[in-house]
């Protein structure tokens, strides 16, 4: 490749990416989960922005603006705003205990580097090599939603679950066509304001946002 | 021409009923514009049949033998849905259930869903269907928490943090589709288009289709409610208004089971050997087996059907899990008389728990006493959905059976031991709710008779002689969904 600086450059980010997964997976407390995902929305619409820099894909550059518009201003804002609303303050209660989480995330990114492995052969991108890390991003997102009880901290594990998807899309294919990328921005802020409306709901019938308690109301 | 009035009249009701949903006309008016809607499928289904394939908006939506099919059954049920929810509202109302507020959230949802189904159903651009089943993720969630009760809160977040999962697996699939048909189509928005792929599907690249495959069956399957990701479901069922959960069951499960063959039908031809089959008839047996055992015991009375519409979507993965002319042809007769019955069901069970205050099954009783129509209507459609004859899913299930004695039948008797237990349960279930000497009160609503017995009628002439150019348009779907392989 003709790029060497700047390919050295995505997957440096593509590493720190993974990195703020794990950090997600292993940070109790709100706040810094909603900082690590700030941090999250940059290292994505920085990689996105820079491959289509390299490629020449002018609709990437729109969509590393409004990944950084939507991930980076809108979306923390929200969650800022509504976590500060709630008063919701101290620890994330998690399920599986935080070691054996980190070494599971192992496992699953060796998991989806051989599924990727052949993928990235195929590929003609300039960042082909990380295609794994979307998908180990994706698959370590669904270990967050699993592992974390409380309503906020699944949402994160939602959007950083979104992140991992445009991030293997870029890196796979230069992107979705634009209709679907636009279509998906639509869906998230919707599914956003969702949750805004759902977190009061579940606050005013339960004093909390902690849903192991909410399981117990069902007896059928 | 028709695919865009189809498409944009829920979408203005929605936004109209956003604003204004809380008059008293528009109940009404909400039915009468499905009507209209069901119109407009029928005028589309009379282009379709002269010209095989209609496009609209540069070939990003399309209509074709197999899609028309679901149009117009959701053209259809969202009509008697809309008139049977009429008297459901009018009842929550006077109970003290339904404020301004919820009546213009729910009217504007209702168009709102109705909408991203058929955007789902309609669009050529697999993308596009995607964020259409989003869409309708998420307009569905705000209807399934209308009540705001700390179940029905519950029941929407499992609804909406699941399928969110879900749907991005689904999304992942995309990705690796897009992938492989670049190389044949080349960048850009044709790249994704299902007629453009069902052109070079052969030349697709194996490997990444069938991963592809794996990642869209986990994501619509969820959507499916196929087991093991079918959690959600009976609580979305269970927790949310009767005519949510009559669309619910009557028509989404059908979108995302349609959007799973839009892609079995790339990956078949491009895997070269049965791998989609094969995984839709493994996870077809499974769902089947495990809802008939959730049967048991159940006390909710639409959780009770819930179940049931698991095991029927089994039954019809199954059918296309089998593959070949004759086993397609069955689970599309299958989801057609399902969607029918399930929903007819589903505004008996809704309305017996609007007298009785509960939606308790041992707390309901006495539906003879009250009204013997309902309580006949609720035993008939009780013997349908069991697949008794001469009602529709006792043909579909037949037809079913002889594809699948042909293809292993020791699954055959496995799926035959659980329709028994299946038939075993509800029937007694459904007995000892019209059963019972004390009637409860509630007046009987007159207009929700009809969407009932247009229903049944249906079910029932359909099952006893269906018309040939029906069994026709059917045939000539699954031909077109296999001939050519």
């Amino acid at each position: 490749m003709s790029h060497p600086l700047e390919q050295s450059l995505i997957e440096l980010l593509g590493g720190l990416l993974l990195l703020t997964v794990f950090a997600m997976l292993s940070i109790r407390r709100i706040f810094s989960m909603i900082r690590i995902f700030v941090l999250q929305g940059l290292i994505l619409s920085a990689s996105t922005f820079i491959v289509g820099l390299v490629s020449g894909e002018k609709h990437l550059l729109f969509q590393a603006f409004i990944t950084f518009f939507l991930k980076v201003v809108v979306l923390p804002f929200l969650l800022f705003r509504l976590v500060q609303r709630l008063r919701l303050r101290g620890d994330v209660e998690v399920v599986l205990n935080v070691p054996v989480t980190m070494v599971t995330g192992i496992f699953v990114v060796i998991f989806s580097y051989a599924v990727a492995s052949p993928l990235s052969q195929m590929a003609m991108t300039v960042s082909r090599g990380l295609i794994g890390v979307g998908l180990a991003t994706v698959l370590l997102s669904f270990l967050v939603i699993l592992t974390r009880r409380k309503a906020v901290t699944q949402v994160l594990g939602l959007l950083s679950l979104e992140n991992g998807l445009l991030f293997s899309a870029t890196n796979a294919t230069y992107g979705m066509p634009m209709i679907v990328e636009l279509g998906v921005a639509l869906d998230v802020l919707v599914g956003t304001l969702l949750f805004g409306v759902f977190f009061f709901q579940i606050r005013e019938s339960f004093e909390n946002l902690d849903l192991e308690r909410l399981e117990r109301t069902w007896e059928d | 021409m028709d695919i865009l009035l189809t498409l944009s009249i829920p979408l203005l009701c929605a936004c109209l009923f956003a604003f204004w949903g809380d008059r008293p006309w528009v109940p009404r008016a909400n039915a009468f514009a499905t009507f209209l809607l069901f119109l407009s499928s029928l005028a589309l289904a009379a282009d379709v049949a002269k010209e095989h394939r209609v496009f609209a908006l540069s070939g990003q939506l399309f209509s074709d033998p197999l899609n028309i099919i679901f149009i117009i059954l959701t053209g259809l049920i969202s009509t008697t849905t809309a008139i049977y929810s009429v008297g459901y509202i009018r009842f929550e109302e006077e109970r003290g259930r339904f404020g301004a507020g919820r009546l213009r959230l729910y009217h504007s949802m209702f168009q709102m869903v109705v909408f991203s189904m058929l955007l789902g159903l309609l669009s050529n651009n697999l993308g596009l269907l995607w964020v259409a089943l989003e869409t309708a993720t998420l307009s569905n969630a705000f209807l399934i928490s209308i009540y705001r009760t700390p179940k029905s809160i519950e029941a929407a977040w499992k609804y909406f943090v699941l399928l969110g999962v879900g749907i991005a697996q689904a999304f992942f699939g995309l990705i690796l589709l897009y992938f492989a048909s670049e190389r044949e189509l080349g960048s850009g928005g044709n790249a994704l288009l299902w007629t453009q792929l069902d052109f070079v599907k052969v030349h697709l690249n194996p490997m990444v289709l069938s991963l592809s495959f794996v990642f869209f069956f986990v994501g619509l399957g969820t959507k499916v409610g196929l087991v093991p990701l079918h959690g959600w479901l009976p609580d979305a069922h269970a927790e949310g208004p009767t005519p949510a959960s009559a669309i619910l069951s009557g028509l989404l499960l059908n979108v995302a089971l349609y959007a799973i063959l839009r892609i079995k039908v790339l990956a078949d031809a491009a895997i070269k050997w049965p791998m989609a089959g094969d995984i839709l008839l493994v996870f077809g047996f499974l769902t089947v087996v495990v809802a008939v055992f959730s049967l048991w015991k159940r006390n909710d009375v639409k959780r009770l059907f819930s179940y049931s519409s698991i095991e029927h979507m089994g039954i019809a993965a199954i059918g296309f899990g089998i593959g070949g002319e004759a086993a397609t042809l069955a689970a599309l007769l299958h989801l057609t008389f399902h969607s029918l019955t399930k929903s007819s069901l589903f505004f008996l069970v809704g309305t017996a728990s609007q007298w009785c205050q509960t939606q308790k099954i041992n707390e309901i009783r006495g539906l003879l006493v009250h009204s013997p129509f309902w309580g006949w209507a609720l035993i008939v459609a009780g013997c349908a959905i069991l697949g008794v004859p001469p009602f529709g899913l006792f043909a579909s299930e037949f037809l079913l059976f002889k594809a699948l004695v042909h293809a292993n039948p020791w699954l055959a008797a496995v799926l035959m031991i659980c329709l028994s237990v299946a038939f075993g349960v509800i029937l007694k279930r459904v007995l000892e709710m019209v059963a019972g000497e004390k009637a409860p009160p509630g007046p009987v609503p007159v207009l929700s008779k009809a969407p009932v017995l247009i229903h049944l009628v249906l079910v029932a002439v359909l099952g006893i002689g269906i018309p040939s150019f029906i069994w026709n348009w059917y045939q000539g779907t699954a031909h077109y969904l296999w001939g050519s392989l």
